[in-house]
């Protein structure tokens, strides 16, 4: 009998899964054919995970401009959704990912299933904050005139994101979702090392009705990517969260940002698996101010 | 092989009279046309694929920018064109770039035919044509009293080229002479009171013509009738300017003046909005027609968007940073 078992399994292929990149909704290779070796943390090999290039930049940051008005015009509520929808994605594919994180990081079985179940509680976490945001950030403010006057927070544009280098999926999760909560769109620069999770993310960021081009996730070299993304005059903001051991980058990455005054939040040692905050959510979000007329009433004297 | 005149020129009449014999009657001008060689399709799509491959890099794009910069018609054909947009769009014209003015000029400002007053008042002495479509644009269903009216109107308002449209219903109904008097007919509404002439472009609606038999024929058709440019399309249709159908027509010119040495020009329309499309097109013209036909006298573009991505690219070369949206005009 087991004899038989193991005959059986002698004839079967292993299939290799391909890792790609996830640019507009779809799954391209690198523009330049490049791939490099994906290791565990013992420095066995796992996969051949795709170089990026500029161009791929490029790409990324278009497919993410196209999507940013369908996205920021989306109501909150349905964005609500859909990042639920992601949460509820990631819940049914939990074993690849603890197997993803426990190879990519060293982490034993049950380590990495806590660090995957934070990851998705993440996701139901910022689903809920997204018609909230405007509430707690924005408002009606006092004026001494007939008119109503009301600061509302619109996201900023596309965010380039370059991910945690160690926490490869949790601290990705913790950067990704709040840029897109509030109705950004997002380059992401996966960890350098660990990219296998990230990449994988993206399938189920595929199969969650996210319109296409809202994340775009490239793996590669951070200093290739990085700095191309940090110029881009047609990225608004960067976030500088896996740059924090590599503070010669993160200086080159300001600078190239100042160009057209990006929104640049800074690196900063976090621990991933504390609760967030609403800090990341702020830091791409811009206040605009409406001023309306409040109309004969306000100048009656009403309190209305 | 002939010596070559210009079609615009004085001395294209005298040479388009040699080949009056094909054009005397519909039975002639028929079996001339039918006796064109058929177009091979599939080598025609595959050496136009062929040719779009070519990677064109750092001074050899930079200079193909600057040329397709200056090759373009900037056009706005919509019925909501304001006085207001037809200028900002002639201030565009004479100035892509404010903020690099080593920026070429484009070539001319293309507008319907009661929008070329303003554009001839905003545009001045830069140097930058008004080009206006006429003949009942884009579908040229009228009366040829209409459309020569149309035409001569659009002259007298200063335009300094003239895009008609041909009748795609007689042309596909085999009726090649009254395609062939008409666009005579137009030329001659083209001509100015002082002997002058404004160019003709001849738009043959690649996408309605149906099959490559016939864009060689309507090009050959509309080069004996005395186009100065053929254009590929109006722009209003699903199938506008293709490479394909570009080097088809770019052919019929090259073939056409080796017959008669007529030079004639071509204008692909519609639907090129990259960069890197326009290259490809310019990469047609010298592999095809050769550098005689690379510049604007003799090769054009007929767009709207793409004048923001040859500045983007054009703004990447120079800076070195990509370029967005946010840094060129809407319109």
């Amino acid at each position: 009998m087991s004899d038989k078992s193991e005959k059986a399994e002698a004839v079967r292929l292993s299939v290799f899964k391909t890792y790609k990149l996830f640019v507009g909704g779809k799954f391209p290779r690198s523009e330049s054919g490049r791939v490099y070796e994906v290791t565990d943390a013992k420095g066995k090999w796992l996969a051949n995970a795709p170089q990026s290039s500029r161009k791929d930049a490029r790409d990324a940051v278009s497919a993410a401009r196209k999507a940013f008005a369908g996205w920021s015009g989306a109501t909150a509520y349905n964005r609500g959704q859909i990042l639920y929808r992601v949460a509820e994605m990631l819940e049914g594919r939990r074993e690849q990912f603890v197997r993803e994180v426990g190879e990519a990081e060293g982490l034993s079985k049950s380590k990495a299933a806590a660090v995957v179940d934070a990851a998705i509680d993440r996701w139901v976490w910022y689903a809920g904050w997204t018609d909230k945001i405007a509430q707690v950030v924005g408002g009606a403010n006092p004026v001494a005139g007939p008119y109503f006057n009301l600061s509302s927070p619109e996201p900023t544009g596309v965010v380039a994101v370059v991910a945690p280098q160690e926490s490869s999926f949790l601290g990705l999760v913790s950067v990704v979702a709040p840029v897109i909560a509030t109705g950004n769109t997002a380059v992401v620069v996966t960890s350098e090392r660990a990219p296998l999770p990230a990449l994988s993310l993206g399938e189920v960021l595929a199969t969650s009705d996210l319109p296409g081009g809202v994340v775009n996730i490239l793996s590669g070299r951070t200093s290739e990517v990085a700095p191309t993304l940090a110029a881009h005059m047609d990225v608004n903001a960067l976030d500088l969260a896996g740059t924090v051991d590599d503070a010669a980058l993160a200086k080159e990455l300001e600078i190239a940002a100042a160009d057209n005054l990006k929104r640049v939040l800074r690196p900063q040692a976090v621990d991933w698996a504390a609760e967030p905050g609403t800090d990341r959510m702020t830091a791409f979000l811009e206040t605009k101010t409406v001023w309306h007329p409040a109309g004969a009433g306000a100048a009656s004297g009403s309190a209305y | 092989m002939p010596t070559t005149v210009p079609a615009h020129g004085p001395d294209a009449a005298a040479r388009l009279a040699s080949m009056a014999d094909v054009t005397a009657s519909d039975a002639a001008l028929r079996r001339f046309l039918h006796g064109l060689p058929g177009v091979d399709a599939v080598g025609l799509e595959a050496r136009a694929a062929s040719l779009g491959t070519r990677s064109i890099k750092t001074t050899a794009k930079a200079y193909a920018i600057d040329l397709a910069i200056s090759m373009i018609d900037l056009t706005t054909l919509e019925g909501a064109d304001t006085p207001g947009k037809v200028r900002a769009l002639s201030a565009k014209g004479v100035n892509p770039d404010p903020t690099d003015r080593t920026t070429p000029r484009v070539a001319a400002i293309c507008v319907y035919p009661d929008m070329v007053a303003t554009a001839k008042e905003a545009l001045g002495d830069s140097g930058v044509h008004v080009a206006s479509v006429a003949t009942a644009f884009p579908a040229g269903r009228a009366a040829l009293p209409v459309k020569l009216a149309d035409t001569a109107d659009a002259v007298a308002a200063g335009a300094d080229e003239v895009d008609m449209v041909i009748d795609r219903g007689a042309f596909l109904a085999g009726r090649y002479l009254k395609v062939f008097e008409e666009i005579k007919a137009v030329r001659e509404a083209c001509r100015r009171p002082d002997g002058s002439s404004a160019h003709l472009k001849v738009i043959f609606e690649n996408g309605e013509l149906a099959t490559y038999d016939n864009i060689r024929r309507a090009s050959w058709l509309g080069m004996l009738a005395g186009a100065d440019f053929i254009k590929t399309s109006t722009g209003k249709v699903a199938v506008n300017a293709t490479p394909a159908n570009t080097l088809l027509m770019l052919e019929a010119v090259r073939d056409f003046r080796a017959a008669t040495g007529v030079q004639v020009g071509v204008k692909p329309a519609g639907g090129i909005r990259t960069s890197k499309d326009a290259i490809k097109f310019l990469v047609l013209v010298n592999e095809t027609v050769g550098d005689e036909w690379l510049s604007n006298e003799w090769f054009r573009f007929g767009a709207s968007s793409l004048l923001n991505d040859l500045l983007m690219q054009r703004q990447k070369l120079s800076t070195g940073r990509y370029s967005g949206p946010d840094y060129v005009t809407v319109d």
